[in-house]
């Protein structure tokens, strides 16, 4: 278990994080997300102890670990850039934290072996990282981290060197070892979609502050407010009314003819399950599911029913409206 | 035209070499003359090796600058990779002090260290050299090793710490191995620069059997002789160890070592 409490770490420019509150479970799998400098990588360096708070307090497995050593604490990290020592080889580079923890040869050889065959790359430990592909790479990195058996492993943006096909099969396979392990994995992401088909809990931060904790599905349908609301989802939701209104694409029906907000057609995205039109309603956009025969410059009705629509305060946080729907991610 | 540029530039570093290397190989009836010698001989490097105490200073000599590279590239390591990884507060002022040092023309530094190392009970002994010598190149191996350390990557020094090294293995596992070519080139110039040096050796040591070649070399002319031929072979000789290393550390002064790290 891994606990922050009022965790703050500020630094003399900007960025930083600010009253961190979280508390993550045995076995969870959390993801943090938020826009650049945000604040994650600056969390996930805290938590692993390559930096210190400024204030406030981390406990890991009840253990006060705001001031430990890296190698007392027992945590892994999956850096962006992979970080493998380019003067080892692949066998080298996964067996280095144990080495540097003084396990017996025989049982690193063990474990080297065992870690590179779970993960497929069994064939590849005689080469130099130089050798390997990106994705390749990706996995040396990801066996350095679990051979240790930590209890708890930290991944900084694994995924974002990698192409989207890889990517998404990368996410399946860790997924099934977060099971496999039962480790608490915190998982640190630019990428709203990532987030919503890994996390049991999603941790969204801005400018250094948490907005909102919850699983996937809450987080999208009761957003606390417009950031939120708008960093999940693809198309984005549609606001109006000056923000204080929003409603996402999926709810938004554009037809030839109808009730609704009168418009013209703008653009018209075919994706082949799904066409997303997007329709200049009087200065307010919305982009809602139609039909792939419209073409752009046809007047056109969108529509929506009321019961789908987020309300939002003037400074941006959401109001308790007519009941809102638990629409799937 | 970039070739013909790069010749001419070889040609003048390497000319006065070639030029001591010719009178070194002139017969002794030809040294005053200029041009082409009739023939070569190897007397005076005979003499220089036979008559002169030449190989008791070249022994000398490999001792006080290996000592001298060793505490440099150790000491200079250790501060380097403080100053690149660590952040101590001041890092900036605490290298342009360390640089500063080393411009003090060493004439003016003589007098008091002569007294220092009197007080100290050091004169004519190795570690009167060694010291000073080893002083005066820690700015520079500081200073390119401080570079050398920073363009490692930072991940690296992130991912040892969270692979369980210390700072001291963090060094000694990643970063020198990574930093080689940087360490050879600094050993190179240190080494150079004690195995050259006259003046402190001239001034701090004075039993004839623990001269250096410089001060060996140049003790060479008395009242009656100057052995031109002798001096010139000597310092051939004495050239020849910095070229066999320099072609040494040459192999192990590549790029690309680092290739291979993040992503690329």
């Amino acid at each position: 278990m891994i606990e922050l409490e009022r965790l703050t770490r500020t630094f003399d420019g900007r960025g930083g994080v600010r009253d961190v509150d979280l508390t993550v479970d045995d076995g969870e799998m959390i993801a943090i997300v938020g826009p650049s400098g945000c604040g994650k990588s600056t969390l996930l360096s805290l938590i692993v102890g390559l930096d210190a708070p400024t204030s406030g307090a981390l406990r890991i497995d009840g253990r006060d670990a705001t001031r430990l050593d890296p190698k007392q604490r027992g945590v892994a990290l999956v850096f962006q850039s992979y970080a493998l020592y380019p003067h080892f080889d692949v066998r080298r580079n996964i067996a280095f934290p144990l080495e540097i923890d003084r396990v017996g040869k025989a049982e690193i050889d063990a474990r080297v072996r065992a870690t590179a065959e779970r993960l497929a790359i069994a064939h590849l430990l005689d080469r130099k990282p130089k050798q390997l592909s990106g994705g390749e790479r990706q996995r040396v990195a990801l066996a350095r981290a679990i051979v240790r058996r930590p209890r708890v492993c930290l991944f900084d943006e694994p995924l974002s060197n990698l192409d989207p096909a890889l990517r998404a099969q990368m996410r399946v396979e860790i997924r099934a070892l977060h099971r496999e392990l039962g480790a608490t994995f915190v998982w640190v992401t630019h990428d709203q979609a990532e987030a919503m088909t890994l996390a049991d809990r999603v941790v969204v931060l801005r400018e250094g502050r948490v907005r909102q904790v919850g699983p996937p599905r809450e987080i999208y349908a009761r957003p606390v407010d417009t950031f939120v609301a708008s960093f999940f989802g693809a198309p984005a939701i549609n606001l109006m009314e000056g923000d204080t209104l929003g409603v996402r694409p999926e709810h938004v029906t554009v037809a030839r003819s109808g009730d609704g907000v009168q418009g013209r057609v703008v653009l018209v995205e075919p994706l082949g399950a799904e066409t997303w039109v997007t329709v200049d309603g009087g200065g307010a956009r919305i982009t809602g599911r139609g039909d792939p025969e419209l073409t752009t410059g046809d007047a056109v009705v969108a529509r929506w029913e009321a019961s789908d629509v987020l309300r939002f305060d003037e400074r941006g946080a959401r109001v308790e409206g007519p009941a809102v729907v638990d629409a799937p991610p | 035209m970039r070739r013909l540029l790069a010749l001419l530039s070889a040609f003048f570093c390497v000319a006065p070499f070639l030029w001591l290397a010719l009178t070194a190989l002139r017969p002794p009836e030809e040294l005053t003359r200029l041009g082409v010698p009739s023939r070569l001989s190897v007397s005076s490097f005979v003499s220089a090796l036979r008559d002169q105490p030449l190989p008791r200073a070249l022994l000398n000599g490999l001792l006080v600058s290996a000592c001298t590279t060793v505490f440099a590239v150790a000491i200079g390591s250790l501060a380097a990779f403080s100053l690149a990884r660590l952040r101590p507060p001041g890092r900036d002022a605490i290298l342009a002090g360390a640089l500063s040092v080393s411009m003090f023309p060493p004439i003016a530094t003589v007098g008091p260290l002569y007294v220092l190392l009197r007080a100290l009970g050091l004169l004519d002994h190795w570690a009167g050299l060694i010291i000073p010598y080893t002083t005066f190149s820690l700015p520079l191996a500081m200073f390119l090793l401080t570079r050398a350390f920073e363009d490692i990557p930072e991940e690296l020094w992130r991912a040892a710490r969270v692979d369980g090294c210390s700072p001291l293995q963090a060094l000694w596992r990643v970063h020198l191995p990574l930093a080689a070519p940087a360490i050879a080139t600094t050993a190179l110039l240190v080494f150079i620069a004690a195995w050259n040096e006259l003046l402190y050796a001239l001034t701090f040591l004075s039993s004839p059997e623990r001269r250096t070649v410089p001060v060996a070399i140049a003790l060479f002319s008395s009242e009656h002789a100057e052995p031109w031929g002798e001096i010139a072979a000597a310092s051939t000789i004495a050239t020849l160890p910095l070229v066999v290393l320099a072609l040494i550390f040459q192999k192990r002064i590549v790029t690309g070592l680092t290739a291979g790290a993040v992503k690329g």
